[in-house]
């Protein structure tokens, strides 16, 4: 059994590095034709380039810099994890969370409604307890907008995605209403219009706990720890509990878990909530460090921008938890090497480039697996939890019309079918649902 | 009221398209989460071809016409674009959410990237004059006033696309071909369908009704801005879809709900009863968004989701 294990997972590296390697190559061609069709750049440049796109934030000149800026890559990760384990815990249950980006906000609302309303300034111990509470808070904004969503999904059979769109934009308005309607915690300084006052005027910034040494210049502080914790937590919850059991099975086959006595409908809406607490606890940990200032006066127009960056680092880390962690560092090594790019010439969008390109080859990081290792297994990975959708879709070719709008079971087991492609396919565990259930019962 | 309903249709053209674009992939089978991006490449390629134009001085002379032949580069920019998803989700079977996610980074990401070191800007505007292309006929009947007065040839052109599109995928042969392929591929297969080719068809349609309900997106609303994002109007008008339960019918009432209560925050100072209750801003932004889930709350039991979307079709299953 663990020698499937450790195969899988290799394979699954390889397939992963290989895509690596193509966005690379392509986004390297990119820069070729940027070059060729510029002409204050050369094709040696294209070169330059992609060496400092390699090198991240070991590219960034003096030695200083390069502590600093490996010390924000670390912290601009942290809510890039928080949104992509939020996005890869629904994925596991089958639903797609397009909704971070509105629990990323609600998440940042109700925990700097916390830490910018109470002054602790000159009393350190009060103030960590208030960081703590606002960090509470800030999750529970979020776990009950994500509850909305799953709500609506379990109750209504409204498609989530709908709603999380909906729920996006209603909590981006609702940020900038709250805050432009308390002029106490807005920043009235020089040259600033539209931006919040930080946790640094308050106190309650997120303790720094000598990462600000080690990394100094940096803003990396204590929440990188937090969201490693919670991202295994979630992993341990996942694959070690009835619980997370549960989560997958609904994801699998929701018709297949009802049957075993599973409440579907209470594991959505769970499922959708924890993801809605994770996305916040995002926002929160982002917004609560001292040095970043919130802009609320133009939330309501962009949606931010870490809510939508969850879904790649989801995808790409095959919605496992820890892989999310690797996967959003990675990221942001890349993203610190496009910001480095302009000594080159070219600007910090190769950077995202490469990256778009890089999760578009994930899509087939299955087809590179098969590649890299002959064996057709594929047709069995398929056929196993495919079963009862296989059946129901074989009552729905006897009906005489194919495509009549009424309300068949085929129907239902669409979603369960793509689901639980990507639980097997995705934790590199034995495939068989039935396996899967003895490992869970231990 | 004329110039509330003026506002809605302007505001509800692009949605529309984009939400038959969005028909029209996943009736195919496949989910086009890429509307977004879809949107941006296009609306990007036609502002570049726009200020081409303008420079080089061809179509100057007949305004409506350059804007017919940009919106035409979009809509065909945007659907080579599309192929990128077609290649991912249909022939490498790829996993769609995956492709239409890449697809929504890749966008903004090389435009922004061409854009900078070409313009030197991460924004084209558009000269004012040809960015407008409103068509002004301001001594019309009222009635005739909403669809003739302070218009876009855009609203025109997708009108009668949502028109004859949504008449070609019910009523011919084609058309019900394509729709199996949403529904049952081996059944459509059984019987001689080309599943790879509808549902190619059916993407690139798609991404073709996206690039155009770009292009109109920022001639019209963004003021001919052309910028790496669209407002969102891609989920938008994904989630309009699925308000319209993937019908033509019910998307079409769908965006012009929509764009309706959208378009009553901006008039609302010049609403007597509403200028006097003096709502903020941002009651008026959320009202649409809240009023669609009501809605859908109380409808949505029935659900017309096509059956095999989002299912790499598999010769091998039954």
């Amino acid at each position: 059994m663990s020698n499937i294990f450790k195969k899988q997972g290799f394979k699954s590296v390889c397939a992963s590095i290989l895509c690596i390697l193509c966005g690379l190559i392509i986004g390297f061609v990119v820069m070729v034709i940027l070059s060729l069709v510029n002409d204050s750049l050369t094709v040696s440049d294209a070169f330059h380039g992609l060496t400092i796109l390699l090198g991240g934030p070991f590219s960034s000149g003096t030695a200083q810099y390069v502590v600093t800026n490996l010390g924000d890559m670390i912290f601009y990760a942290t809510p890039l994890i928080m949104t992509g384990v939020s996005v890869a815990i629904a994925y596991k249950t089958g639903l797609f969370n397009i909704g971070a980006a509105g629990q990323f906000l609600m998440g940042t609302m109700g925990s700097l409604l916390v830490a910018l309303n109470i002054n602790t300034t000159g009393k350190p111990g009060l103030g960590i307890l208030v960081w703590v509470l606002a960090l509470i808070v800030g999750a529970l904004f979020g776990m009950i907008w994500g509850a909305i969503p799953g709500l609506f999904k379990a109750f209504f059979n409204v498609n989530e995605v709908i709603v999380c769109i909906m729920t996006n934009w209603i909590a981006a308005n609702v940020v900038t209403w709250v805050f432009s309607s308390m002029p106490q915690i807005i920043n009235t300084g020089s040259g600033k219009s539209g931006y919040l006052i930080t946790t640094s005027v308050t106190g309650n910034g997120t303790p720094k706990i000598g990462l600000d040494k080690l990394f100094s210049g940096s803003y990396l502080d204590l929440g990188i720890i937090i969201a490693v914790a919670i991202a295994i937590m979630i992993y341990i919850m996942l694959t070690k509990t009835t619980f997370g059991y549960e989560l997958r099975a609904c994801g699998a086959n929701k018709y297949g878990a009802r049957y075993a006595g599973m409440n579907e409908k209470r594991n959505i809406v769970l499922s959708m909530a924890i993801a809605g607490g994770l996305a916040a606890v995002g926002g929160a940990i982002y917004y609560l460090n001292p040095g970043i200032e919130f802009k609320f006066s133009s939330a309501y127009q962009k949606l931010p921008d870490y809510g939508f960056n969850g879904i790649p680092a989801a995808l790409l880390g095959s919605s496992n938890p820890i892989a999310v962690i690797f996967v959003s560092l990675f990221i942001r090594y890349l993203s610190i090497g496009g910001d480095n790019l302009s000594s080159a010439g070219f600007n910090k969008y190769i950077a995202d480039v490469i990256i778009a390109l890089i999760i578009y080859f994930a899509g087939f990081s299955r087809l590179f697996g098969d590649l890299l290792s002959r064996k057709k297994k594929k047709a069995a990975v398929t056929a196993a939890p495919a079963a009862p959708g296989a059946i129901a879709a074989a009552v729905s070719v006897v009906r005489p019309e194919i495509m009549g709008d009424k309300d068949t079971p085929a129907e239902k087991l669409k979603e369960p079918e793509k689901a639980s492609d990507s639980v097997s396919e995705v934790l590199k565990e034995p495939e068989n649902p039935e396996t899967d259930g003895k490992e869970a019962e231990e | 009221m004329v110039f509330l309903l003026q506002k809605t249709l302007v505001y509800a053209a692009p949605l529309l398209i984009v939400a038959l674009a969005g028909m029209f992939a996943e009736r195919s089978g496949v989910i086009n989460l890429a509307l977004e991006g879809e949107m941006v490449f296009g609306a990007f390629i036609g502002a570049i071809f726009a200020q081409t134009f303008v420079n080089a001085g061809i179509f100057t002379d007949n305004v409506q016409l350059m804007f017919l032949v940009v919106l035409l580069i979009s809509g065909v920019s945007a659907a080579v674009f599309s192929l990128l998803l077609s290649l991912s989700a249909v022939t490498l079977k790829a996993d769609q959410t995956i492709g239409g996610t890449a697809l929504n980074m890749l966008a903004p990401a090389v435009m922004n990237a061409f854009a900078l070191s070409l313009f030197n800007s991460e924004k084209i505007q558009m000269p004012a004059n040809f960015a407008g292309y409103v068509i002004k006929n301001p001594d019309l009947p009222a009635f005739v006033q909403i669809f003739g007065d302070k218009a876009y040839l855009s609203t025109y052109v997708i009108v009668i696309l949502f028109v004859v599109l949504s008449v070609w995928i019910y009523k011919t042969r084609t058309g019900l071909r394509m729709r199996s392929c949403g529904e049952h591929p081996q059944a459509a297969a059984s019987v001689g369908i080309n599943v790879f080719k509808m549902r190619y068809l059916g993407t690139t349609i798609s991404g073709f009704l996206a690039g155009i309900g770009g292009y109109a997106y920022i001639a019209t609303i963004a003021d001919g801005t052309a910028e790496s994002s669209v407002g969102g109007m891609g989920f938008l008008a994904l989630a309009i879809m699925i308000f319209g339960n993937w019908k033509p019918l019910g998307i079409a009432l769908g965006a012009v709900l929509f764009g309706f209560l959208k378009c009553i925050g901006p008039v609302s100072s010049s609403i007597d009863f509403l200028s006097k209750m003096k709502l903020p801003m941002y009651f008026y932004n959320i009202i649409p968004y809240v009023v669609v889930l009501v809605v859908l709350a109380l409808t949505a039991k029935k659900s017309g989701v096509p059956k095999a979307e989002g299912i790499p079709y598999d010769k091998g299953m039954r």
